[in-house]
């Protein structure tokens, strides 16, 4: 028990479908989570994959409580959070973070980057906030001066290590990163994985990546969730996975990503 | 004989600063070649330059750009843009910023054969059905019917594929097409626009940073660093042995899931800093 951070039961989410929505009356709704049942441990980096409309990213914002599940229990740490009021989360959003897939939208442009860091920790009360500022920056390999930056004068891999540093620096048991390098080239796509490995060493963390690229989740995570249309379609450690996929969808997903060796041929 | 041919292009901001520096790279009719660097290298401004859709603040000071033989630079302006519209086409990075949110799809396929090529509107029309159908779109009526937003990011990207194809241009840009798309659907838009590539002829020029992508898509590549030319190279040897430090490191940073421990390595400092020099020493020749 002490051991799991998350511990989902037949989670459902759904979304009004406004395209079908009759001129008066309520839209119909759209299943998007169609009943995920599994647990997270502490300590583990759990990859969620699948390709677009497969429900990840929404499965990851019903985790952090950004959004509001139909039916089904989430307890992290033992607490029951799928139904908890906005005013009871609070003290717990400290705990889950988030980074986000495209840094410049999810960096207020009017704010330098000390101010986007501390902000979170105001709201939630710390103190020594330059000291905290300063030592998250550190972490990701950002020098203090960037403080007084502005996030149009960072590069992408800069922006997205902001990102981190703002998620790390309230010392949260679990971070979400929603494809947080698909932007980014790959050397600043390398820069960053390496980071995140380092940090989900050093602070202990629980990561779940949301991405739709396996490669890029064979490297950091230790188990993986695929999804397909709302549905698990299978969760295995990474080495199974990649070893021995069980399921047809797993192999689509893997088949088509390119790998850089001109032998390799697709049908 | 090249299709295209660029013999040392030279791109600088207004203050002088340069974005390309004597870029020289062919493409044969048929064949598909790479451009590939990372953000910043210049890949995305060579296609520009050639399609003559330079940013305002940049400016072409130096090169020759042979198109099918005739040297764009040496034309007056509206010949120049009656040449490109004619021969050439490009399939945009993003398909929802690329297609107007208001129109319908079908007009804008015909309206490139209608305003600049003078077809009738009928004629382009069946023209616009016809490639539709050859990018592999089910139900081609209901679609030219449809706006952007109700079809998917591939449909879209579809889309623009059959609208690059329609005048039958020799030589197509792709700036990065891929890019905003999951995996699946990537394969299936890579082979889409390999098959139509071959089935046309055309000369591709495909800007990525996706070295993956490259060896699914291409023959031949040219990496560049801060605009300038690295490597220039066929595909199987390019793999088989990269011969610039650069090149190597690029390919050790790419992810390849067979290869987790192998891959997905940052590229090293040591490295920059040879590059940077490379590229400050040949500004110094550049400059004599």
């Amino acid at each position: 028990m002490s051991d799991l951070i998350y511990q989902l039961k037949d989670l459902k989410v759904s979304f009004p479908d406004l395209s079908q929505k009759p001129l008066l009356g309520t839209a119909p709704r759209t299943q998007v989570l169609k009943g995920l049942t599994f647990d997270v441990a502490k300590g583990d980096v759990l990859g969620i994959v699948g390709g677009s409309g497969s429900g990840k990213s929404t499965l990851g914002r019903t985790m952090i409580r950004l959004l509001e599940p139909e039916s089904g229990s989430i307890l992290f740490e033992g607490s029951e959070i799928a139904h908890m009021n906005e005013d009871d989360l609070r003290p717990l959003r400290k705990k889950f973070q988030m980074v986000f897939q495209d840094p410049m939208s999810s960096l207020n442009p009017r704010r330098q980057v000390g101010g986007i860091i501390a902000g979170p920790m105001r709201l939630q009360g710390f103190d020594n906030l330059s000291a905290r500022v300063n030592e998250a920056l550190e972490m990701v390999g950002l020098p203090k001066t960037f403080t007084n930056r502005y996030p149009h004068e960072l590069s992408g891999g800069q922006r997205q290590r902001v990102g981190i540093a703002r998620a790390i620096a309230l010392r949260p048991d679990f971070i979400l990163a929603d494809e947080i390098v698909s932007g980014l080239d790959v050397s600043s796509q390398a820069q960053v994985l390496n980071l995140l490995e380092q940090l989900v060493r050093d602070l202990g963390l629980t990561l779940a990546f949301v991405s739709h690229d396996l490669s890029v989740i064979r490297r950091l995570c230790s188990r993986i969730l695929v999804l397909h249309q709302g549905e698990i379609v299978e969760n295995a450690l990474t080495a199974n996975l990649f070893s021995n996929p069980q399921a047809d969808y797993t192999r689509t997903l893997l088949d088509a990503i390119p790998l850089p060796d001109p032998n390799q041929v697709w049908e | 004989m090249s299709y295209l041919s660029i013999q040392d292009l030279t791109v600088r901001l207004r203050n002088g600063l340069p974005l390309l520096r004597k870029v020289s790279l062919d493409v044969k009719s048929g064949e598909v070649r790479a451009l590939v660097g990372e953000s910043g290298a210049g890949k995305s401004m060579i296609g520009k330059a050639v399609l003559g859709i330079l940013p305002r603040a940049a400016r072409l000071t130096g090169g020759t750009i042979l198109l099918d033989g005739e040297d764009l630079l040496a034309l007056p302006p509206k010949a120049r843009r009656q040449r490109i519209g004619a021969k050439a086409a490009l399939i945009p990075q993003d398909p929802l910023t690329a297609l107007n949110p208001s129109r319908r799809i079908g007009p804008q396929i015909t309206d490139r054969l209608v305003d600049i090529l003078g077809w009738k509107r009928p004629e382009a029309e069946a023209r616009a059905f016809e490639l539709l159908e050859e990018v592999h779109i089910q139900s081609p009526r209901r679609v030219m019917k449809s706006y952007p937003h109700e079809l998917s990011g591939g449909m879209r990207q579809r889309v623009l594929i059959a609208s690059a194809f329609a005048a039958e241009p020799k030589l197509i840009i792709a700036d990065e097409p891929t890019t905003a798309l999951d995996v699946t659907v990537q394969k299936q838009i890579l082979k889409l626009i390999r098959e139509m590539q071959e089935r046309h002829q055309t000369a591709l020029l495909f800007v990525t940073h996706d070295l993956g992508v490259v060896s699914k898509i291409s023959q031949s590549l040219t990496v560049l660093y801060a605009g300038k030319v690295i490597e220039d190279t066929g595909v199987r040897a390019f793999f088989d042995a990269p011969q610039h430090a650069y090149s190597k490191a690029l390919l050790a940073a790419t992810p390849k899931y067979t290869d987790p421990d192998g891959s997905l390595m940052p590229v090293p400092d040591n490295i920059i800093a040879a590059v940077e020099r490379e590229v400050a020493a040949f500004d110094a020749q550049m400059n004599e």
